[in-house]
C-alpha cells in the first residue's frame, strides 16, 4: 500500500500537489476564525479551585479589572495647581473609558470632613480652577495621610500619582472588548501628552496585561516566525547544498502551519500566549522530515541512482521512521492534555496536529515537488564529512573508561540541582523589559506599590454584622497585623473609612479615629456616608450587598509564588489564631498564578509519565527488546531532568511554562536515543560486531544526521527563546538545553555504557537476534542517508 | 372676477393647507417636551401623600438585602417635592431618618437624623448620582419628576405593557447627573411611566427601570406597586415593592423640616 502511494506520487505529481494545495487551502481557510483570547483567566481552567474562589469573590463585590495610569508630573510635583487640574480632566475624561464602571484619582477621593453640625463628603480637589499654591500643603498633607491613598494613589514624597479606572468587561466578545478599553486608553494618554508634554504616563494595570499577552505574541509571530524561516533556508543551503529541496521544504513547512492553524481555527480553537507559538514548533519541528528524506536521496543519487527512483528509495528507507518519530513527538506534545492550563493543552494539541500533517506532507507533496524541481547533486565526498563523526566515534571508544563515570556525575551533579529550583509564576515577569507593561509596572511597583494583591473576603456570619463591633475589631487588627508584614504596600480596609467617620462625627477630633463601639453608630455613619457618595464611588467593592461580609484588599511588593502561598497561609493562621469565629477566604490574580505552577507540575508528572510510558512501549516494539528498551529510558529522562539542573544555574525559577517542558521534549529527544540504538543494534544482530565496532559504526551512519537535526531544533527554540514573552522564551531555551543535552548524552555516554553493559558479549541479545525481521525493521527506523545504512 | 376669485382662493386654501402644517410643524424636541409636560399635568394636586416601601437588593451572586422605609411626600408647586424616609431596616439604622427637599436643578437639600448619635447631619455632597442606600436606585431616579429637569425629543411610538407608547428621550439639565440620556416609554392613554433605560457618562447602556401593577388613587394618580431596576453592567438589581399608599392626609411644610426630622420614628 505504502509502495502504490508512493508510485502514485511519482507518478502524478501535478495532481497530488493541486490536490494538496486544494486541501491546505480549505483548511487554513478556517484561520480566520482564529482569534487572539487577550485574557489572563484563559491560563485556569473552569474547576481551578483559585479561580473559582477569586470568580465568586468578584461576583460578591465588584470585579477589580483595571487600566492604571501612572503620571509623573515634572519636578517630582504632583501638588501644583496645574498637575491637579490635569489629573482632574484626565479623571473626568476616564469615565469615557469603555465598560468604566469607577474611576479613583487622587482629585476624586471622597474626602471627608465636619463643619459645625455637617458632614461634607466631597471630591479632594473639587474645582481645580480655583486653587492656588497656598492649598498645595493642605491636600498633599491630607492625601499623605490617607491610608486608601497612601501607596496606591499618590507615593510618600508625593512625585508620582495613580489613576485606577475599573472596567467591568461584559465578557461576551473578549476579542473586541479589551482592545477598545486599551485604544481608548492610549488615545487618552497621547492627548492627555499633547497638552501635558512635561508629564510621562505610563499604563499599566489587569487590561493592559491582557492586551499585552496578544500583543507580545503577535509580535513575536511577526519578528521570530521569519527569522527561523531564514534560519531553516540558510541553514538547509549551506548543510545540503540545494535549492530546489529547500524550496521544496519550505513548502512542506508553510503548509503544515497553515493547515495546522486552519484546522485549529475549524475546530474552534483560539490562540493564546503560549498556543501563539505553535507555528515556530510546528516550523522547527517539520524541518526534520524533509531533511531526513532528502539526505538519503542525495546519497542515491550520487551512488548514480536516478532522480525518480531515488526519491522513492528515500521514501522506502524513510516512510517508518520518519513515522515513528512524529508520533512519539505527538505523543509527547499529547501529554500536555495533562496541563491544569487549557493554554498548553491546546498548544500540545495544535503541535501535534501539526507535526502529523508535516509527516503527511513529506510523503505527499514534497516527494512530489522534488520529482518536478530540477535537482543537481553537488559532489561531496560522505567520507570527508563524515570524518567529525568518526574521530569522535574513535575518541568515545578509546576515552569509555572515563567518560563513562565522568558523564555519570557530571549528570548526577546536575540532577541534584533540579529541585533547588524555585517555583515562580508571576505574571509580571511573563513579559520582559522591552513590553511597555512590564516597564510601568515595574516604574508602578518601584515608587508606589505593584500588582501582587491579596483579596482577603471575611464573613461575619450576619446581614449587617460587619458593623458589629468585635468584627471590626478583627478587621481592624488583621488591617494593623498586614501593615506590619514586611512586603506589604498597601491595605485597604473598610475600618479605616469607619474610623474616619467616627472623627468627622466628633468635630474631626483626632481621639476619635477609632472604631465606634456601637453597631448602631458604625451602620449609621456607613449609611450617611454611602447616601453622601456619587456614582461610581460606593462601598460595592468593599462590603457586600447585605453588608455581611467586607473585603480587605492588600497590595504587596513583588514576591515569588512560593512567598505568596507562604503569606496566604499566614494569613490563614492569622484567623485561626485571632478571629476562628469568622469565615475568611483569600483570593486574588496572583494567587491564581502563584498557585498554578504548583498544580500544573502535579498534572504534567502524571502526563509526562503516561508518555513515557507509551513512547517506551513504542521504543521497545520498534527495537524488539526490552532490554534496549529500559536501557533507552536513561538517555530519554536524563536530558529533561538534567535541563531543569542546569536551569537552576541559568535561572532557578520555575513555573508554569517550564512544566511542560519535561513532556514536550520527551518525544523530541527519543529520535536521537531511536536512530543511535537501532544503528548499534542493527551492527550487533546483522553484521556480527562487538560492541566498540558497533558504536563506531553507529557514529558513522547516524552521528551526523542526529547533530544536524539536532542543530536545527535546537536553532528553532533557540529563537522561540528570543521571545519577549518569557513563558515563551524560558520554555524555548529550557527546550533547546534539553534536546542539545540529550544529544551530548546520546554521543557521550549511551555508547560508553553500551560498551560497558554488553562488554565480552560478542553478540547481544542472542534470542532477538534469532529473530532475522527484527534486523529489517531496526534499520527501517534508525535509517538515514549513510553507506552503510543501504541495504544491498 | 376672475382676479377677485384667485387670491380668495389662495387664501382660503393656504388657510386649509396651513392647519395641519403647525401640527406637522412640530418638533421631536416640541413633541417630547409636551408629552412630558402632559404627564406631570396629569398627576398635579396630589398634595401630600404617605406610603411603605420595601427594597429587594441582589447582587450578581444571588445574595439579598431588604431594606423598608416609611415616606412621607410633599406636593411643591414650583419646585421639587419634599419627602421625609424613615428606615425601618436593616436593623441597625432603624429609626434613621432622611429629609430631602428637591430641586430640579442643582443640588438637594439633604439632612440625616442619625438615633445613635441623636443627631440631625447635613449631607453636603453632590449625590445626585449617587446609589439610594445602597440600591442601584440613585437619587435622581428617586425624586419627584419636573419639566425642567430635562430636555426631550420624541422618538417614535412603540408598543408597551400599557398599550401603545410614546418613546420620548429625556437628556439631563444637570451636569451632576449620572446619565446622557434617559429613553422613557409612556403610554399614550394615561400618560404612565412603564419602562427607562438609562445611559451612563460615556453612553453605554447601564439600567433599566420597569413599572409593575399600577393602580389608581383619588380616581386620578396612578402609582406603581413594583418598580424593577437592573444593573446591565454590574449584573446587580433592586426590587422595589410599595403599599398602603395614602393621599391627602393633611400634611404641610412644617411636617418636613429638622425637628420633625429628629421626631420622626
Amino acid at each position: 500500500m505504502r509502495d502504490r502511494l508512493f508510485r502514485f506520487v511519482l507518478n502524478h505529481p501535478i495532481w497530488v500537489i493541486l490536490l494538496t494545495i486544494v486541501l491546505v487551502f480549505g483548511a487554513a481557510s478556517g484561520a480566520k476564525n482564529l482569534v487572539f483570547k487577550s485574557d489572563y483567566r484563559v491560563f485556569f481552567s473552569d474547576e481551578n479551585p483559585q479561580l473559582t474562589a477569586f470568580e465568586s469573590m468578584q461576583r460578591i463585590y465588584s470585579k477589580s479589572d483595571n487600566v492604571a495610569f501612572i503620571i509623573s508630573p515634572p519636578e517630582g510635583k504632583v501638588f501644583t495647581p496645574r498637575t491637579l487640574g490635569a489629573i482632574q480632566e484626565l479623571t473626568e475624561e476616564a469615565w469615557q473609558v469603555p465598560y468604566s464602571t469607577r474611576v479613583d484619582s487622587i482629585t476624586n477621593f471622597q474626602h471627608t470632613w465636619s463643619e459645625e453640625d455637617d458632614m461634607i463628603v466631597e471630591d479632594l480637589v473639587l474645582d481645580s480652577t480655583t486653587l492656588t499654591d497656598a492649598d498645595m500643603p493642605r491636600l498633599q498633607e491630607i492625601a499623605l495621610n490617607e491610608p486608601m491613598l497612601l501607596n496606591k494613589l499618590i507615593s510618600p514624597q508625593a512625585h508620582v500619582t495613580v489613576l485606577n479606572v475599573t472596567v467591568q468587561l461584559p465578557g461576551i466578545n473578549p476579542v473586541v472588548e479589551v482592545p477598545e478599553v486599551v485604544a481608548k486608553a492610549r488615545d487618552m494618554r497621547a492627548q492627555f501628552l499633547e497638552k501635558y508634554p512635561d508629564m510621562e504616563v505610563r499604563l499599566s494595570g489587569m487590561v493592559m496585561m491582557n492586551n499585552t499577552f496578544a500583543e507580545s505574541s503577535l509580535n513575536d509571530n511577526a519578528t521570530l516566525v521569519p527569522i527561523m524561516f531564514g534560519v531553516v533556508l540558510l541553514g538547509m543551503i549551506f548543510l545540503l547544498r540545494t535549492f530546489s529541496g529547500t524550496f521544496a521544504t519550505v513548502i512542506v513547512i508553510m503548509f503544515s502551519i497553515a493547515g495546522t492553524m486552519g484546522l485549529a481555527g475549524w475546530t474552534g480553537f483560539f490562540l493564546t500566549g503560549p498556543s501563539a507559538s505553535t507555528p515556530i514548533m510546528v516550523l522547527t519541528l517539520a524541518v526534520a522530515d524533509c531533511v531526513h528524506i532528502l539526505t538519503t536521496m542525495f546519497y542515491e543519487m550520487r551512488q548514480g541512482v536516478e532522480k525518480k527512483k531515488a526519491i522513492q528509495d528515500s521514501l522506502k528507507i524513510n516512510f517508518q521512521p520518519i513515522f515513528l518519530t512524529s508520533v512519539t513527538t505527538a505523543v509527547g506534545f499529547l501529554s500536555l492534555n495533562f496541563s491544569d492550563s487549557p493554554p498548553f493543552r491546546d498548544l500540545g494539541n495544535m503541535v501535534a496536529m501539526g507535526v502529523m500533517l508535516a509527516f503527511v506532507f513529506s510523503v505527499t507533496i514534497f516527494p512530489a515537488m522534488l520529482k518536478l524541481l530540477p535537482i543537481k547533486v553537488a559532489a561531496i565526498s560522505d567520507e570527508d564529512r563524515n570524518d567529525l563523526m568518526h574521530k569522535l566515534g574513535k575518541v568515545v571508544i578509546s576515552k569509555r573508561k572515563v567518560l563513562l563515570p565522568g558523564m555519570a556525575v557530571v549528570m548526577a551533579s546536575l540532577v541534584l540541582f533540579t529541585p533547588q529550583n524555585e517555583l515562580n509564576d508571576d505574571f509580571v515577569k511573563y513579559f520582559d523589559t522591552s513590553v511597555p507593561f512590564r516597564q510601568a509596572t515595574d516604574y508602578m511597583q518601584d515608587n508606589l506599590s505593584g500588582m501582587t494583591t491579596m483579596e482577603i473576603s471575611i464573613e461575619s456570619g450576619e446581614a449587617s454584622g460587619i458593623n458589629k463591633p468585635e468584627f471590626l475589631k478583627a478587621v481592624g487588627d488583621l488591617t494593623d497585623w498586614l501593615r506590619a508584614q514586611p512586603e506589604t504596600d498597601h491595605v485597604n480596609s473598610i475600618t479605616d473609612t469607619i474610623k474616619r467617620l467616627n472623627k468627622n462625627m466628633h468635630s474631626d477630633d483626632d481621639s476619635y479615629y477609632t472604631l465606634p463601639q456601637e453597631r448602631e453608630l458604625s451602620a449609621q455613619y456607613l449609611l450617611l456616608y454611602e447616601m453622601s457618595l456619587p456614582y461610581g464611588l460606593d462601598l460595592n467593592n468593599q462590603l457586600n450587598v447585605d453588608k455581611s461580609s467586607t473585603r480587605l484588599i492588600g497590595t504587596f511588593k513583588n514576591m515569588t509564588s512560593t512567598e505568596q502561598i507562604d503569606l496566604e497561609a499566614k494569613i490563614y493562621n492569622w484567623f485561626a489564631e485571632n478571629a476562628p469565629q469568622y469565615k475568611a477566604e483569600v483570593a486574588s490574580t496572583s494567587l491564581m498564578f502563584a498557585h498554578i505552577g504548583q498544580r500544573n507540575i502535579s498534572s504534567m508528572l502524571i502526563g509526562t509519565s503516561v508518555a513515557l510510558l507509551l513512547i517506551s512501549v513504542m521504543l521497545g516494539l520498534a527495537l524488539r527488546s526490552v532490554r534496549y528498551g529500559f536501557i533507552s529510558l536513561i538517555p530519554n529522562l536524563a536530558p529533561a531532568v538534567m535541563g531543569f539542573g542546569l536551569w537552576f544555574l541559568i535561572d532557578g525559577q520555575v513555573g508554569l511554562a517550564l512544566s511542560v517542558v519535561a513532556g514536550m521534549t520527551l518525544g523530541i529527544v527519543v529520535d536521537d536515543t531511536v536512530h543511535f540504538l537501532s544503528k548499534y543494534l542493527y551492527a550487533r544482530r546483522e553484521r556480527g560486531k562487538d560492541s566498540q565496532q558497533a558504536v563506531r559504526y553507529a557514529f558513522a551512519s547516524v552521528g551526523r544526521a542526529l547533530w544536524v537535526t539536532t542543530l536545527v531544533l535546537v536553532a528553532g527554540f533557540m529563537v522561540l527563546a528570543q521571545s519577549s514573552f518569557k513563558l515563551n522564551a524560558d520554555m524555548g531555551l529550557l527546550t533547546a538545553l534539553t534536546i542539545l543535552i540529550a544529544l551530548i548524552v546520546d554521543f557521550l555516554f549511551l555508547p560508553p555504557l553500551l560498551m560497558n553493559l554488553d562488554n565480552g558479549d560478542k553478540v547481544a541479545d542472542t534470542t532477538e537476534d534469532n529473530d532475522a525481521d527484527s534486523s529489517n525493521n531496526l534499520e527501517n527506523k534508525g535509517d538515514t542517508h549513510e553507506p552503510a545504512n543501504q541495504p544491498a | 372676477m376672475n382676479l377677485l376669485i384667485n387670491p380668495l382662493k389662495s387664501v382660503l386654501i393656504a388657510a386649509l393647507v396651513s392647519a395641519p402644517m403647525v401640527a406637522l410643524a412640530e418638533t421631536p424636541e416640541e413633541k417630547g417636551m409636551a408629552i412630558s409636560v402632559e404627564s406631570k399635568k396629569r398627576d398635579l394636586g396630589w398634595q401630600d401623600m404617605q406610603a411603605e416601601m420595601n427594597m429587594v437588593l441582589r447582587n450578581k451572586q444571588g445574595q439579598e438585602s431588604i431594606r423598608e422605609i416609611r415616606m412621607k411626600s410633599l406636593e411643591i408647586n414650583g419646585d421639587g417635592d419634599k419627602s421625609l424616609s424613615v428606615f425601618d431596616k436593616p436593623r441597625d439604622v432603624k429609626g434613621t431618618a432622611f429629609l430631602s427637599f428637591s430641586h430640579p436643578v442643582g443640588a438637594d437639600d439633604q439632612w440625616l437624623y442619625l438615633p445613635a448619635l441623636k443627631r440631625v447631619k447635613r449631607i453636603a455632597s453632590r449625590n445626585k448620582s449617587g446609589p439610594f442606600m445602597g440600591s442601584e436606585f440613585a437619587y435622581e431616579d428617586l425624586s419627584s419628576f419636573e419639566v425642567e429637569k430635562y430636555t426631550y425629543k420624541y422618538l417614535r411610538d412603540d408598543a408597551c405593557e400599557g398599550g401603545t407608547c410614546f418613546v420620548v428621550e429625556q437628556y439631563p439639565v444637570d451636569k451632576n447627573s449620572g446619565y446622557t440620556r434617559r429613553l422613557v416609554w409612556l403610554d399614550q392613554s394615561e400618560y404612565r411611566i412603564w419602562k427607562i433605560d438609562f445611559f451612563d457618562r460615556k453612553n453605554s447602556p447601564l439600567k433599566t427601570l420597569t413599572y409593575h401593577d399600577y393602580q389608581q388613587y383619588l380616581g386620578k394618580h396612578w402609582r406603581s406597586d413594583l418598580m424593577k431596576m437592573v444593573n446591565h453592567q454590574t449584573g446587580k438589581s433592586t426590587d422595589l415593592s410599595w403599599k398602603s399608599y395614602q393621599f391627602k392626609t393633611g400634611l404641610s411644610d412644617k411636617d418636613f423640616n429638622k425637628n420633625s426630622l429628629k421626631r420622626a420614628r
